[in-house]
């Protein structure tokens, strides 16, 4: 049994691994994005004193996070389509994947919220601040700086589980790969630059959310005790 | 600093009733606190100095009596919240700053989101209440980088940054060694001496005695006896006595 690997073969392929990884970078971009307001709104609703709200929020939030990532793509694939209406594959990935990330960031920014101790709320409702003054001037930084690393890790994390959106042809680079191994025979090769390529996307996401926390959290800075 | 009698009071609280579940905690609680006067709530622990002070800022909601504040009726479940908490500062024990924000942030904020305040002039403001506590080389520091004494002087800049009418303190040096203790006590002290309305809960009884206009002293819920300063040295009660014998009477 003799291992014969041929990457020159594959890695002339390059620019299509190039599009479909700026392609997954974009998807997640997109998706943190909107994931990270999606998830703080529903967060701040579980907490409403309105029961219809909380028990909204709560019940989006376990739906998601007790079906596989790729039913909600097609749930929403097919949803959307059934009701007539066409977008493109990546705006639906977007959707899928936002309104998936969005119920693991409310879980993790309920725990960032619970964090704040009472005190703090208090000397807020002290000073006149409002409720949603509270929650923006008070809550809401702190709240995020104690589940940073827990917050980055799951968009990492989605960013790694969009390449199931290669199942409704968006042209990520799961999807890219799938079709460049059917067409050069060298799919262990072609796998083994996709895995490389998604550490690669991984680290830039983990170098970008350091950056960001620097720009958030600049007492941690001053501190000298970066996230 | 004193107002004619019949001015109205700045705080009155008249047979305040609160339960906590089937905790009896304030059981007929009445006192008033004029304007420019100093109040010490003193008593033993669990006595309900505490709450009585949490009812004046809404922050417990009472089960009968009348509570006014700066004419806001704080017993009504229609008051004014916000009107009645930027005419109320609250001090507690654990300061309470907020961490993420540096000193001058932390006191600009509420002006500025509140009342509207121009950035600018809410600056000089912070400027202002921080040189009044003797801190105003801390304007950029954050408030984990200050002592504990000059945390809660800095918490107290932030209440006045807010030009309340009556100040309220709860044990706010409990949580500090005795030298800086004294440094909040002294910017206290200065602050009855600018005409402060003030209620404080304190375990420091030569403090009371020193600045306090009248002392009530709580046991059980009840509002057991009051009086000027001078009942610390001469108590009527044997509770009080008691109270004041066992160490608590320090200089
Ligand atoms: N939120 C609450 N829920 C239930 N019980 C409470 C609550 N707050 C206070 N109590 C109880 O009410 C009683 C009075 O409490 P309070 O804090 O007013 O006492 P205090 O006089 O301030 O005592 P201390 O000197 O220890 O601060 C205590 O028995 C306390 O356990
Ligand atoms: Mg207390």
């Amino acid at each position: 049994m003799s291992l014969q690997l041929d990457f020159p073969a594959v890695l002339e392929r390059w620019p299509h691994f190039l599009a479909g990884a700026a392609l997954t970078l974009e998807l997640a971009a997109f998706s943190t994005v909107c994931g990270a307001v999606l998830g703080t709104l529903a967060a701040v609703g579980r907490g409403a004193h309105n029961s219809l709200i909380a028990g909204a929020c709560k019940i989006y939030v376990e739906a998601i996070r007790n079906t596989p990532l790729l039913v909600q793509i097609f749930l929403v694939y097919f949803g959307l389509a059934s009701l007539g209406l066409k977008f493109s594959a990546f705006t639906v990935a977007v959707a899928a994947l936002t309104i998936n990330v969005g119920a693991y960031t409310a879980e993790i920014m309920r725990a960032g919220f619970e964090a704040i101790p009472r005190g703090q709320i208090e000397a807020a409702e002290g000073l006149a601040l409002s409720r949603l003054q509270i929650y923006w001037h008070i809550i809401l930084l702190p709240a995020i700086e104690r589940v940073y690393p827990a917050l980055t890790s799951q968009f990492v994390l989605l960013m790694l589980a969009s390449s199931v959106c290669s199942q409704i042809s968006a042209e990520e680079l799961t999807a890219v790969a799938n079709y460049i191994q059917s067409d050069t025979y060298r799919a262990f090769e072609t796998y083994i630059i996709v895995a490389v390529l998604y550490i690669i996307l991984s680290l830039v996401m983990r170098a970008g959310f350091w950056g960001l926390g620097l720009v958030l959290f600049p007492r941690r800075r001053r501190l000298g005790t970066p996230l | 600093m004193q107002q004619p009698p019949s001015s109205e009071p700045i705080v009155s609280l008249r047979d305040v009733q609160k339960s906590f579940g089937p905790l009896l905690v304030l059981d007929g609680v009445s006192f008033a606190v004029e304007r420019g006067e100093v109040l010490a709530l003193i008593g033993r622990s669990g006595s309900g100095k505490s709450t009585a002070l949490r009812c004046i800022d809404r922050f417990e909601k009472v089960d009968g009596g009348e509570i006014v504040v700066c004419g806001h009726r704080v017993d009504r479940p229609d008051v004014d919240l916000r009107a009645l908490r930027q005419d109320v500062g609250i001090v507690f024990q654990s300061y309470n700053l907020f961490p993420h924000l540096t000193i001058e942030q932390n006191i600009t904020l509420a002006p500025c989101a509140v009342k509207g305040l121009a950035a600018s002039q809410a600056k000089d403001l912070a400027r202002k209440v921080l040189a009044q506590v003797g801190l105003e080389e801390k304007l950029h520091a954050y408030p984990e980088q200050l002592s504990g004494g000059q945390q809660q002087r800095a918490a107290i800049a932030r209440s006045l940054a807010m030009q309340p009418k009556v100040m309220l303190f709860d044990e706010v040096t409990s949580a500090l060694d005795p030298e800086l203790t004294a440094e909040v006590l002294k910017v206290i002290e200065q602050l009855a001496a600018d005409g402060m309305t003030m209620v404080m809960v304190t375990h420091e009884m030569g403090f009371a005695k020193g600045i306090a206009d009248r002392i009530v002293f709580m046991h059980r819920g009840k509002v057991h006896e009051t009086g000027p300063a001078s009942i610390l040295t001469t108590p009527t009660t044997p509770e009080l006595t008691q109270f004041v014998g066992t160490g608590n009477l320090k200089s």
